[in-house]
């Protein structure tokens, strides 16, 4: 099973991407979060764009795109199929998290249903793995207050590490703080964000630490170190086809375009499967 | 050179990995995701404050629609409500429509004979084109513009989870996937949209199942015809027709079409398609007030519109090729009563006759339009007519030889056949297969000569029409 070859749409979606970047955005942001947080709600409160939203688990499948124009720049916004997880193989999870890491989105906003945080976090958790440049934002938090639940934001954003933003999507409130965290996230540098991805156990940990040298040397920069040498121990082939195609073709400058880098993802895939297993 | 050396390096660290890995054990990803577990559960443990008492009335409200008392019977009575809303409200408008659209075909009709069009174009254009268009449009505006608001509301309700959980370990039996339901429910609406919603399902096996059943759900350019057959059917057995009975009906039907995708899974992952059904957590999302405002703009324009957009392009262009049928003299008769007659024999034996079973093969483009071109087969007018009402339609297909038993039948075809054009390159595009584009119409094909074939004969065993 090819997994995300089998998403043709993903990639001229990708295509059009680059051509939008190229041509007048200034930064694309990467729309995740689980299913029935109102993340197509949000979506279409931030980009005006009209698209179905649903209420049931893994509604969104293919991607949708838009923009929004804030502080004079043009913002593009990915809004990636609804997830609980980055790990396991649905293709929702693979289209998802490979434009995380292969996509290198400026920023990406997790979204979370405040009336069931804790759930939610496990998905905040996996994509602060990848990048660094995680916004989270806490959505129905109007339903949390009606539920009488009580979330102390500053904490979390204390425990995370990243910018955290109570939002309710569907009257609009809290987009506009949510647009200038992401203007900051993206265009200024955030001293604050020193994101606190999560700990395993020492045994995990000294496995980790014993592949660092050689993953970084691998990565250059290029993707985050510990995320794939956890993959390199978790040994998903399929991942690692594209982890690997992906650093080694890259070029040392400036990232590859989305296109570039779908096809080269679907190469790895074709032509690199039997190798590395 | 780099790159060699850099492959080098990989193999290295995927060496060294393996080696790592076989030591810590086989369980990583487990042991990984628990530690995610933990780690979302201390912070939530330290930022999140429920609620002293957790006084629910969501919860109360799931142990009702999810029990096994109340489940069935809800669903089966939310389902005919439904129906019943849909056909009982749509009768006036549609005949508004009907009459407002024809009374312009006459205008138009009038304009071709001033303009001294030749008699051909009046007829494809004005008598095959526009009379398809005012057909579709009458008969499906009304009941889409009111099923699809109310389909939409019960999926911002909250309620559709909830059928799916209902339904998820009868279908986990069957070997399917629990979320198979939930892209039936899209099917409802259209069942090229299924077909793509099946894309939720992971395992690739059960994903195929789901897009290989997905067209025993009656879409809505079925409805109609379901709805017309139903009524036809109770008027021909017990003469009368009255709404509620015939929304019974079909919400009987729609669950014999469910009965019959359990059934054909089940076969599927006892054969070609083996396997053990993967197990998933279905969330039961909130209930949530729907957005009045918002659900009835989506629902219009985003499916209503939609589909009969669709309709109506196919409509136009079916309407002029079945006009050049019917009109397409070989000795004695015409192009459409050849074929038809070719088909009789097969026809009989299944309970119909050759102009239903033409009437399926030329509605393949979208189902909207077999009953039109039925009427028009029977009325070897040449063109499709509206009837006035459904007493004059009765009447038609009475002197074509039909009993209740041919409503029935085809009441049965309509939901068992080959899916519309659409659906089949959908399919095709989904499963990147002929094969399974080919099962795809087979299977349900199949499925819905058996039952006919099987009714005909038990009735006329049985002596009974």
């Amino acid at each position: 099973m090819g997994g995300t070859s089998s998403y043709p749409g993903v990639f001229v979606f990708l295509d059009e991407l680059k051509r939008d970047v190229g041509r007048k955005a200034d930064a694309v942001i990467a729309l995740g979060g689980n299913p029935n947080t109102g993340k197509s709600t949000l979506f279409n409160a931030l980009t005006g764009l009209n698209q179905h939203t649903g209420n049931w688990p893994g509604k969104t499948v293919v991607l949708a795109k838009g923009t929004y124009r804030h502080r004079g720049k043009e913002i593009t916004v990915v809004d990636l199929p609804g997830t609980y997880s980055l790990l396991a193989n649905s293709a929702d999870e693979q289209v998802a998290r490979d434009f995380i890491c292969f996509g290198n989105p400026d920023a990406t906003v997790v979204v979370a249903d405040a009336t069931c945080l804790e759930r939610n976090l496990n998905l905040v958790l996996q994509v602060m793995e990848i990048t660094p440049k995680t916004v989270l934002c806490v959505n129905l938090a109007d339903e949390a207050a009606r539920k009488k639940i009580k979330i102390n934001y500053g904490k979390l954003r204390e425990l995370l590490g990243i910018p955290v933003v109570p939002t309710v999507a569907r009257d609009k409130t809290g987009l506009e703080e949510l647009k200038n965290i992401l203007d900051q996230v993206i265009f200024s540098e955030m001293k604050q964000l020193q994101p606190r991805p999560p700990v395993y156990d020492e045994e995990i940990e000294a496995a980790l630490a014993q592949l660092q040298a050689e993953v970084e040397d691998l990565c250059q920069g290029k993707l985050n170190s510990r995320w794939v040498a956890l993959r390199l121990l978790d040994g998903d082939p399929a991942l690692l086809n594209n982890i690997c195609h992906y650093l080694q073709r890259t070029g040392q400058n400036g990232r590859p375009s989305p296109a570039e880098v779908w096809r080269r993802v679907n190469y790895g895939q074709r032509h690199l499967g039997r190798e590395i297993q | 050179m780099a790159n060699a050396t850099w492959e080098e390096k990989f193999n290295e660290a995927a060496a060294k990995s393996r080696m790592l890995r076989n030591r810590l054990g086989l369980d990583i990803r487990e042991r990984v995701v628990k530690n995610i577990y933990r780690q979302a559960r201390e912070i939530a443990a330290k930022t999140v404050t429920l609620p002293e008492r957790e006084l629910d009335v969501s919860h109360k409200l799931d142990d009702i629609i999810t029990s096994k008392l109340f489940g069935y019977p809800l669903m089966f009575a939310l389902l005919s409500l439904v129906f019943w809303l849909t056909i009982s409200g749509a009768n006036y408008p549609s005949e508004l429509l009907a009459n407002l659209l024809f009374a312009f075909e006459d205008r138009l009709t009038r304009f071709f004979q001033w303009a001294g069009a030749p008699a051909y174009l009046h007829g494809a254009l004005v008598l095959g084109m526009y009379r398809g268009l005012a057909w579709v449009v009458s008969v499906m505006l009304p009941p889409m513009a009111i099923f699809f608001p109310l389909f939409t509301f019960l999926e911002d309700l909250g309620y559709l989870p909830r059928v799916a959980f209902n339904l998820d370990h009868i279908f986990k039996k069957a070997g399917a996937h629990g979320k198979q339901i939930l892209t039936m429910c899209m099917g409802f609406g259209c069942n090229a949209a299924g077909v793509i919603a099946c894309r939720i399902i992971e395992s690739p096996r059960e994903r195929l199942i789901a897009v290989l059943t997905n067209n025993f759900v009656p879409c809505n350019g079925r409805f109609p015809l379901l709805i017309t057959m139903a009524a036809l059917f109770l008027g021909l057995m017990v003469h009368d027709a009255n709404n509620l009975a015939a929304s019974a009906v079909v919400a009987g039907v729609v669950v014999l079409g469910v009965l019959v995708t359990l059934a054909v899974s089940w076969t599927l992952s006892k054969t070609i398609l083996r396997g053990i059904p993967s197990t998933f957590t279905l969330e039961l999302p909130p209930y949530r007030r729907p957005k009045i405002g918002t659900l009835l703009v989506r629902s219009v324009f985003d499916r209503t519109l939609f589909v009969l957009r669709r309709a109506v392009a196919v409509a136009a262009l079916a309407g002029i090729v079945t006009w050049v049928f019917a009109n397409t003299q070989i000795g004695e008769l015409s192009l459409l009563a050849h074929l038809a007659g070719k088909l009789e024999t097969f026809g009989r034996l299944l309970g119909l006759d050759g102009y239903i079973l033409l009437a399926f093969l030329l509605g393949l483009p979208a189902n909207e339009i077999v009953v039109p071109i039925l009427i028009m087969s029977y009325l070897a007018e040449g063109a499709m007519l509206e009837l006035a009402s459904l007493a004059d339609l009765r009447l038609l297909l009475v002197n074509n030889g039909w009993t209740w038993l041919t409503a029935l039948n085809m009441l049965l075809f309509s939901l068992f056949h080959f899916p519309c054009a659409t659906t089949l390159l959908t399919i095709r595009k989904e499963t990147q297969s002929l094969k399974w584009t080919l099962l795809a119409a087979l299977i349900p094909t199949m499925a819905g000569c058996l039952l006919c074939l099987a009714l005909a004969r038990l009735v006329n065993a049985c002596g009974l029409v």
